[in-house]
């Protein structure tokens, strides 16, 4: 069985331990956070405290965030961007989104027609690893992954999401500062 | 340094019985779903055996049902403390495998993040190593100083941990707009930084007695077993994947490879200090002399790697971490491999605990650096 012997100290760092400097050096840099914290004007700006305080205050989150899904609407139209077209849901590596299409008749140019647009759109967020592929892979920019961050729910049904939850948004409960 | 002799004896120190006791998964020390089961006598370590395997997903074999491009997000879930380094294995194994040429300026990039990504993986390293042992200051200030890097990936990535870096080819997006500044003033910040957590630790007799010594393995039982990265060089063993086979900008950079004397854990803390030096240094001469450019090659829509086989490596954090990808010329590969460091690293556990105290297990594996995620796949 291998015991490690640990080396004999010099008179120079017995010296040290003796008038403990290596103590009081670590305590030292210890008690100028301490001070800092104490003494800064604001310390939460300044050096003191890196603590975020939320809920109460927000982070301020990445435009680039990959945070809950959205799908975008046509700021004028009011009407979605999504034209069905399924390539989010090829893209995902989790088979979490479900693009449920329908044929419509549209008149175009005095004819009839049938076109394919967006019935019903299901994305299941507890499967989900934010990974964005889906929304590269989005022809129309209208699939995109948000700031919003608090997805949690009180069920597991709650974390699929269906269309009107998508071009909604969810409620979160927000806290006053 | 300090000069550790190794002593053997035969006896027991307590004429007890044998007492065996789990030690996890649910302890907060082995860093995850680890199960050590310890044979002891008294307090002395006299066997263990690893239970492994509570977080197995299954991700070699997920990623053969998967394209070349859905691969890369699962990557980020080996070692999810440096997904950054993760996911470049995987790009550059199938970028060098079709034979793409990479642009200047992402290599440049990917460099600088990696070199982020592997200081943010020694700051928890220390953070949670500290902890274990006793010193529950440190784990606050390396996490305020891991926020800042979090925050770069937040920014440049969309995401803080799992950040899904790199795409086959190139990056997502080119650096975001004040990425440099924000860089800058990260590497001027840890110099400082890393000098106060050296003055509370590196002298300090309390963590000097529990590191000191403690898990001792030479050069060459290191090499036996296998041990790569951080937990190799503290034995002394100058192999770096970043100077052997450069891969990335690091053959246009100029570092040192730190390596300790006595493979004990004190000098492999001593090694990831310096290694986070080092990785600043890389950081500031590329940051210098980042070069202007697109930051994506020209790709095939359908990614298919030519039949054939090939292994490529890069130097993580944690070790070597490198990918085995077998191809069929279909769009999944017909195989992958993952090269862990963790795994690896953990084999030496045993060697390195027996005729320690319980206490000292816990310094131990936190000294090999381990992560859950990537042992158990
Ligand atoms: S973010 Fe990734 S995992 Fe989530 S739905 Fe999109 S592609 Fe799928
Ligand atoms: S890729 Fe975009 S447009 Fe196509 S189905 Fe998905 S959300 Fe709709």
């Amino acid at each position: 069985m291998p015991l490690v012997s640990v080396p004999k100290l010099t008179f120079a760092q017995k010296l040290k331990r003796f008038f403990m400097i290596d103590l009081l050096k670590g305590l030292g840099v210890t008690l100028k956070f301490n001070v800092g914290a104490l003494t800064d004007k604001d310390a939460v700006a300044g050096k003191g405290i890196y603590t975020e305080q939320y809920p109460k205050v927000r982070p301020d989150v990445a435009p680039r965030f990959h945070g809950a899904p959205r799908l975008n609407m046509d700021p004028e139209t009011h009407e979605t961007l999504c034209i069905a077209c399924n390539l989010c849901a090829l893209a995902c590596p989790e088979d979490c989104i479900d693009v449920i299409p329908m044929d419509v008749e549209v008149v175009v140019a005095g004819k009839p027609r049938r076109k394919k647009v967006l019935d019903e759109f299901i994305f299941d967020t507890s499967r989900c690893m934010f990974c964005a592929l889906c929304q590269e892979a989005c022809p129309t920019y209208c699939l995109e992954l948000t700031q919003d961050f608090e997805l949690a729910t009180y069920s597991r049904a709650g974390f699929v999401w269906n269309r009107e939850m998508l071009e909604q948004g969810r409620e979160t409960v927000k806290y006053e500062a | 340094m300090h000069q550790v002799e190794i002593a053997t004896t035969q006896q027991t120190v307590l004429d007890s019985p044998v007492m065996t006791l789990n030690m996890g998964p649910q302890h907060p020390s082995t860093h995850g779903v680890l199960r050590v089961i310890l044979k002891l006598d008294g307090e002395t370590v006299i066997d263990l055996d690893c239970d492994i395997g509570y977080l197995h997903r299954g991700m070699e074999k997920i990623a053969e049902n998967r394209t070349y491009t859905m691969i890369a997000p699962y990557w980020d879930r080996l070692d999810y403390i440096a997904a950054v380094s993760n996911g470049l294995v995987w790009v550059e194994t199938v970028e060098q495998m079709m034979g793409l040429d990479v642009p200047r300026r992402a290599h440049y990039i990917r460099t600088i993040l990696t070199e982020l990504n592997r200081i943010a993986s020694h700051l928890l390293w220390l953070g949670t190593h500290a902890l274990d042992i006793g010193a529950v200051t440190i784990l606050l200030w390396a996490f305020r100083e891991r926020e800042e890097i979090l925050k770069i990936f937040e920014r440049q990535f969309g995401a803080r941990l799992t950040c899904h870096a790199w795409r086959v080819g190139g990056m997502p997006n080119d650096s975001y707009d004040d990425f440099e500044q924000d860089v800058r003033r990260f590497i001027g910040n840890i110099a400082g930084r890393l000098d106060e957590y050296e003055t509370v630790l590196s002298e300090n007799r309390i963590w000097l007695s529990r590191t000191v010594g403690v898990g001792v393995i030479s050069g060459a039982d290191a090499i036996a077993i296998g041990l790569s990265g951080p937990a190799l060089r503290g034995s002394g063993v100058a192999w770096d994947i970043r100077k052997a086979r450069p891969y990335a900008a690091y053959a246009d950079v100029d570092f040192d490879v730190p390596l300790g004397d006595n493979g004990d854990t004190y000098d492999r803390y001593l090694v990831r200090m310096e290694e986070m030096r080092q990785s600043r240094r890389i950081i500031q001469q590329a940051i210098d002399n980042l070069p202007d450019g697109p930051v994506n090659a020209k790709v095939p829509k359908l990614i298919k790697p030519p039949i054939g086989d090939y292994y490529h490596s890069i130097e993580g954090p944690k070790g070597e971490i490198g990918c085995y990808l077998v191809s069929d010329g279909t769009q999944q590969p017909w195989r992958m491999r993952v090269r862990p460091p963790c795994f690896m690293n953990l084999q030496a556990l045993k060697k390195l605990c027996i005729g320690h105290l319980v206490a000292d297990v816990v310094a131990i594996i936190g000294t090999l650096d381990i992560v859950l995620g990537e042992i158990d796949r």
